[in-house]
């Protein structure tokens, strides 16, 4: 059998066992949508302020994106709105026919942990939350909430972790990996401990700003550069939880990377996290195992977008070196970089391997199991 | 090879594209210029379908801040990952060798040629006095 021909009957057998997608982006309907969740109180801030973050445009984007809405050319529902505004739509053209058993609501607009006024991000946040549970996840089951929150405000981030972490529409926290500071520090700490202690997940969706350049050489020129600079940002977050002992600290943690530039890069900070422990581990006694070894036990990957080597098999390498457990599959959908679950992964996987990467690495990530 | 009747000259206008069902395949046939195309409708990078891709033409630039865009409407740009093909070979214009949609030979055929047969158009009413597009399978 031709490895095209195994990867289809290995796909369909995944089909229907069911697909979990770590990353769906939903958005309000309108403009205004978020501001029916808000806190009657924060109206007037709402209507007269909205949204100002660390970043030089209050309404765009710091970079032209590759196309409209960020979004797929055929997932504008015919009913009128924005990609991913829609649940119907969503249901026809994604949950359905990929036979998607759980996918993960990442919200990256409207934005609540970003905000610069920290009454009114906590407040965006709830919001945000509110929306996601009611409008979302509650009448679609196979849909679970991220709880957003204000990260910068240690304490407001809290208490809607405490609002929400036991809510079963709720999978995880959302965090954004464009922090003030590296994300290990102890000013997170309690983010951690929370999400510990009611066992939830803790996702690192790429995007947002911070006021720093999104490269450790200053601000890039192009959209291309500053995407293709989530890894770098990727690789300084954990980097940081692992080095400033957060794992060892909360060892039941589960820290998600979604969208951070596939997987590729994964073994490579690895191999040098470790040549660098052996060599001088005795600048931070507080990571007593090799760095490695908490990327295998606390850490996973989603896939896309999809790492595309020239040989195909050589992405199979890159599979063994991060780990076969360790990576779970995400579309991104309704987003232009889509991966289709039939033709992201070029190579043949057995079913064993599909049964992981599609479904059940995911559930012990979000503890769904 | 059979012969498919399988659209009106006239009722895809200009730059538009729609999708018909030959032998199981799902063909997307194109009007260039009032010359017609028929891909197969799949990206074969992921598999997305290209109903929805745009029309694009040829952009090309020698040096930063000096373009050309030429060819207006001649390529199809797929709607997901944005990868672009000439409509009339199917070719990929960054990986001609590799990548490209299957394509197929499509005629203009007169209808009193056509009701000669021998073809197939199951369902499709063939008149004498119109031209069709005619898809060889």
């Amino acid at each position: 059998m031709s490895d095209t021909a195994k990867r289809e009957v290995a796909v369909a057998s995944a089909q229907k066992l069911g697909l979990f997608d770590a990353d769906i982006h939903p958005v309000p309907k309108s403009g205004t949508e978020i501001r029916s969740y808000l806190a009657p109180d924060w109206h007037g801030h709402f209507d007269h302020y909205r949204e100002f973050q660390r970043k030089p445009f209050a309404n765009a984007n710091s970079y032209p994106r590759a196309v409209r809405a960020l979004s797929r050319r055929d997932s504008w529902p015919p009913g009128g709105g924005l990609p991913g505004s829609d649940l119907e739509f969503m249901r026809e053209q994604h949950l359905d026919p990929y036979n998607i058993e759980c996918g993960v609501l990442q919200v990256l607009d409207p934005v609540g942990n970003k905000l610069r006024h920290p009454g009114f991000a906590a407040a965006m946040c709830s919001a945000i939350n509110d929306w996601q549970a009611l409008a979302w996840a509650e009448p679609e089951p196979r849909l679970k909430g991220s709880i957003i929150v204000p990260q910068e405000d240690t304490r407001a981030a809290i208490r809607e972790i405490e609002r929400l972490g036991r809510s079963p529409l709720f999978r995880q926290i959302m965090i954004s990996p464009r922090s003030e500071e590296p994300l290990g520090r102890p000013r997170y700490w309690p983010i951690y401990e929370a999400a510990e202690a009611l066992g939830i997940s803790v996702t690192l969706h790429v995007g947002g700003e911070n006021g720093f350049p999104v490269t450790p050489a200053g601000h890039p020129s192009f959209f291309f550069e500053q995407r293709e600079s989530h890894v770098p940002a990727a690789e300084a977050v954990l980097t940081s939880l692992i080095l400033e002992g957060v794992i060892e600290r909360f060892p039941r943690l589960r820290v998600i990377t979604v969208e951070a530039g596939g997987i590729g890069w994964v073994p490579a900070l690895s191999w040098r996290l470790d040549h660098c422990w052996e060599r001088m581990g005795g600048e931070i006694p507080q990571v007593r195992k090799p760095p490695s070894s908490y990327l295998r036990s606390n850490f996973w990957f989603s896939s896309q977008p999809i790492d595309e080597p020239e040989k195909p098999e050589h992405l199979r390498e890159v599979f063994d070196w991060v780990g076969w457990d360790r990576i779970l599959f995400a579309t991104d959908y309704p987003h232009w970089d889509f991966d289709d679950p039939k033709y992201a992964v070029k190579f043949a996987m057995t079913p064993a391997e599909q049964q992981m990467f599609f479904r059940d690495n995911a559930r012990t990530a979000f503890g769904l199991q | 090879m059979a012969r498919f009747v399988v659209a009106k000259v006239g009722e895809i206008p200009r730059g538009e594209q729609k999708v018909v069902r030959v032998k199981g395949r799902e063909i997307l046939l194109l009007n260039v210029d009032d010359e017609y195309a028929a891909l197969l409708n799949r990206c074969p990078h992921e598999g997305a379908k290209l109903l929805c891709g745009a029309r694009v033409g040829l952009l090309e630039s020698d040096e930063p801040g000096r373009f050309s865009y030429t060819r207006q409407g001649e390529f199809l740009r797929c709607p997901w990952h944005g990868w672009e093909f000439e409509i009339r070979t199917g070719q990929s214009w960054c990986d001609p060798k590799d990548t490209r949609i299957k394509n197929y030979d499509v005629k203009i055929e007169p209808g009193e040629s056509l009701a000669k047969g021998p073809y197939v158009a199951e369902s499709f009413p063939v008149h004498v006095e119109d031209s069709y597009i005619v898809i060889y399978l």
